[in-house]
């Protein structure tokens, strides 16, 4: 059964809605990766919270209007709206008043929930409510889901990441640099605004599936996930949307397998499955990576101090040290340095020395990295020609001053 | 047209003869307020063409607030701004402006070309991608800051000095007539600031205008042609050969400035 969900061949309807599943999931995790590079990923939160007053104002509307409460066409656009009005006010309160930005968000998010949970009961008590459906919007769900509901999603899906990927790179010039993307003639704000635009639509098109609490984890997890993988920002975009459509597209396939598996959930707990493996192993930003290179670290500082005792004719007093010197070649067996040995030691000598001048003036300006062990690392890596030239010169005429 | 001497409140000198025809900048009566608070006040400033220019003044006198309100960051209260007698709108392209290095996060995800990359983006077009056109002259604006060999590090992994250095660059690579630089010497080691003001006095050589805002008293008048004392309102502005004189310092910095700090001590 879940072979034949994730081979796309459990029907027509169950084929689209995993199509439309995974496509949202590209979307929120291109759109979340911008959110979240401009350090605003909270307010999808309040978003997603602002949609339910929508939600239900809408069904009421439409049904005392004659129509079919169920339209989703009318619902999303109840949704939307509502989720506007939520962000303009987040918004207003955050630039017009004290109150900081995560102030304003809980207080928005929680009194436009609690009304849209009003609005919910109250339906749910009306003759033509029972049957609307509308509590699958809260955690999502595919069962009832129409050939039409599944197309609406699809092409809006591709409509906005279109959008993202057309304008992605002076989004990321805002997120990295706002004031100087001003002076480029980019607006950081119309630029938010079509940030927040298009995360809104996105979640107001993946309630249905993901349902509106869970969007959330979505538009957060996948691109924070992301970042593990890679220092560059368009890297990340791409690597969010592979693990928002995967998440997607495992979670929808997953929840066709039983009648009872609500889709929203266990598309969270897929996207959370791949931030756990890259949370574990990514390259450099994982935790195994760190322990990795953690222990090479140690090897480093053992090796650094050897071969400065080499240098400076000092015996090596620490076994490990010795250990770690003579498996390279660096030292005999009876400790007597080797000739690459020493040719290493005077090499880090004169990095030690460089280093400690250059430190020495650093801490004079305050400009001192004290998250560096300078010490450990080449100086060419780090340091510019001039800079290495000009601390050589003063290491000269210190010495010169010292004669 | 020339302009007339500018008497400030407190009646100190103003140089005149600031020919406005030929002003690469000018600044007339900007009043920019934070709430009710005036930030800086009345500030008449004219700066000519091929001139460095050092913007000098207490902490909280208004110099990165008046690069940002030249710039159209912040909003102003009143005053006009023209460069080469034209308003920002128009020349947008010819000017290049740098921000504080602390004003942005250094672990965001992005190499060094990346960051000077982003000084292209209005020729390249931001929908296009970058052609090997421009990325020859992003490295080459990296050489003049001494820094060809770092293009592809994560800015992250940078020293203060060199993060400044790649801010330069992303500047130059506008191929911008006038500079303005928020203390781009702030905190950073003595080879970076020689690699900098050097970059500087070329641009100064091939007739480009640089305005900096600089806080080190000691190094005005190695580093400076003209000077402006600001705090809140302009104190004294012209040559740096005339207007830096201790008498200005003491009216720009009253009782905060020792002597030993002003550069006039030993002279």
């Amino acid at each position: 059964m879940l072979w034949s969900a994730l081979s796309l061949t459990l029907g027509y309807n169950a084929t689209l809605v995993t199509l439309g599943a995974t496509l949202l999931g590209i979307a929120t995790g291109i759109s979340g990766t911008f959110l979240y590079l401009r350090k605003n990923a909270l307010i999808s939160d309040a978003i997603s919270h602002a949609t339910l007053p929508g939600l239900g104002a809408a069904f009421l509307l439409m049904t005392g209007a004659g129509l079919d409460g169920r339209n989703l066409i009318g619902l999303l656009g109840g949704s939307a709206i509502s989720a506007a009005l939520g962000l303009m006010i987040v918004t207003w309160l955050t630039t017009k008043t004290r109150l900081s930005q995560d102030a304003a968000i809980g207080s928005v998010l929680s009194v436009f929930f609690a009304f849209g949970v009003v609005l919910l009961t109250v339906i749910q008590a009306l003759p033509a409510g029972r049957q609307a459906g509308l509590e699958t919007f809260l955690l999502g769900s595919t069962a009832g889901m129409l050939f039409n509901d599944a197309v609406l999603i699809l092409v809006l899906g591709a409509i906005t990441t279109s959008i993202l990927v057309l304008f992605r790179r002076p989004i990321i010039l805002v997120s990295f640099d706002s004031t100087y993307a001003q002076t480029l003639g980019i607006s950081p704000q119309k630029t938010d605004y079509l940030v927040l635009a298009v995360a809104l639509a996105v979640t107001v098109i993946g309630m249905k599936i993901a349902g509106l609490i869970l969007i959330v984890a979505l538009l957060i997890i996948a691109p924070v996930a992301a970042r593990f993988w890679s220092e560059k920002s368009d890297t990340i975009i791409l690597i969010s949307a592979i693990f928002g459509g995967l998440s997607g597209y495992l979670g929808t396939a997953i929840s066709a397998t039983a009648p009872g598996l609500p889709t929203g959930p266990i598309i969270v707990l897929c996207s959370f499955v791949l931030f756990l493996v890259s949370f574990l192993l990514a390259p450099r930003r994982g935790v195994l990576a760190a322990a990795r290179s953690f222990w090479v670290f140690q090897r480093t500082v053992h090796m650094t101090q050897g071969l400065l005792s080499i240098a400076q004719n000092q015996p090596i007093y620490e076994p490990k040290t010795k250990r770690i010197l003579q498996r390279r070649g660096f030292i005999r067996a009876d400790g007597v340095a080797t000739q690459a040995g020493r040719a290493l030691a005077a090499k880090t000598l004169l990095n030690e020395r460089r280093w400690s001048f250059w430190r020495n003036k650093m801490q004079q300006t305050g400009d001192l990295d004290e998250s560096i062990v300078y010490s450990l690392v080449s100086i060419e890596t780090k340091l510019t020609h001039d800079q290495i030239e000009s601390i050589d010169r003063g290491l000269s005429e210190e010495q010169q001053e010292r004669v | 047209m020339t302009n007339f001497a500018l008497i400030a409140d407190n009646g100190a000198f103003v140089e005149k003869n600031v020919d406005l025809e030929s002003a690469a900048l000018n600044i007339q009566g900007m009043t920019v307020s934070y709430g009710s608070e005036p930030a800086i006040y009345s500030v008449d400033f004219n700066v000519a063409k091929g001139t460095l220019t050092a913007i000098i003044g207490p902490n909280g006198a208004g110099k990165s607030t008046l690069l940002k309100a030249v710039m159209g960051i912040i909003p102003t209260v009143s005053g006009q701004v023209r460069f080469f007698r034209k308003p920002l709108s128009k020349m947008r392209h010819r000017i290049s402006y740098v921000p504080q290095r602390a004003s942005v996060d250094w672990d965001f995800p992005a190499t060094v070309k990346d960051v000077v990359l982003m000084g292209l983006y209005p020729t390249i077009g931001f929908f296009k991608r970058a052609r090997p056109v421009h990325l020859d002259h992003v490295h080459s604006c990296l050489r003049k800051v001494g820094m060809q060999d770092f293009s592809d590090r994560q800015i992250g992994q940078l020293s203060g000095g060199q993060q400044q250095r790649v801010f330069l660059a992303r500047a130059l690579v506008q191929n911008a007539d006038v500079y303005l630089l928020d203390e781009p010497l702030a905190g950073v080691d003595a080879a970076t600031e020689t690699a900098i003001i050097s970059v500087l006095k070329d641009l100064k050589k091939s007739e480009k205008t640089v305005i900096v805002v600089h806080h080190d008293l000691s190094t005005v008048k190695d580093y400076f042609d003209h000077v402006l004392f600001i705090n809140k309102s302009p104190i004294a502005q012209g040559r740096t050969a005339k207007i830096f004189t201790e008498e200005n310092l003491s009216i720009t910095y009253g009782g905060q400035l020792s002597a030993a700090k002003s550069g006039l001590a030993g002279a």
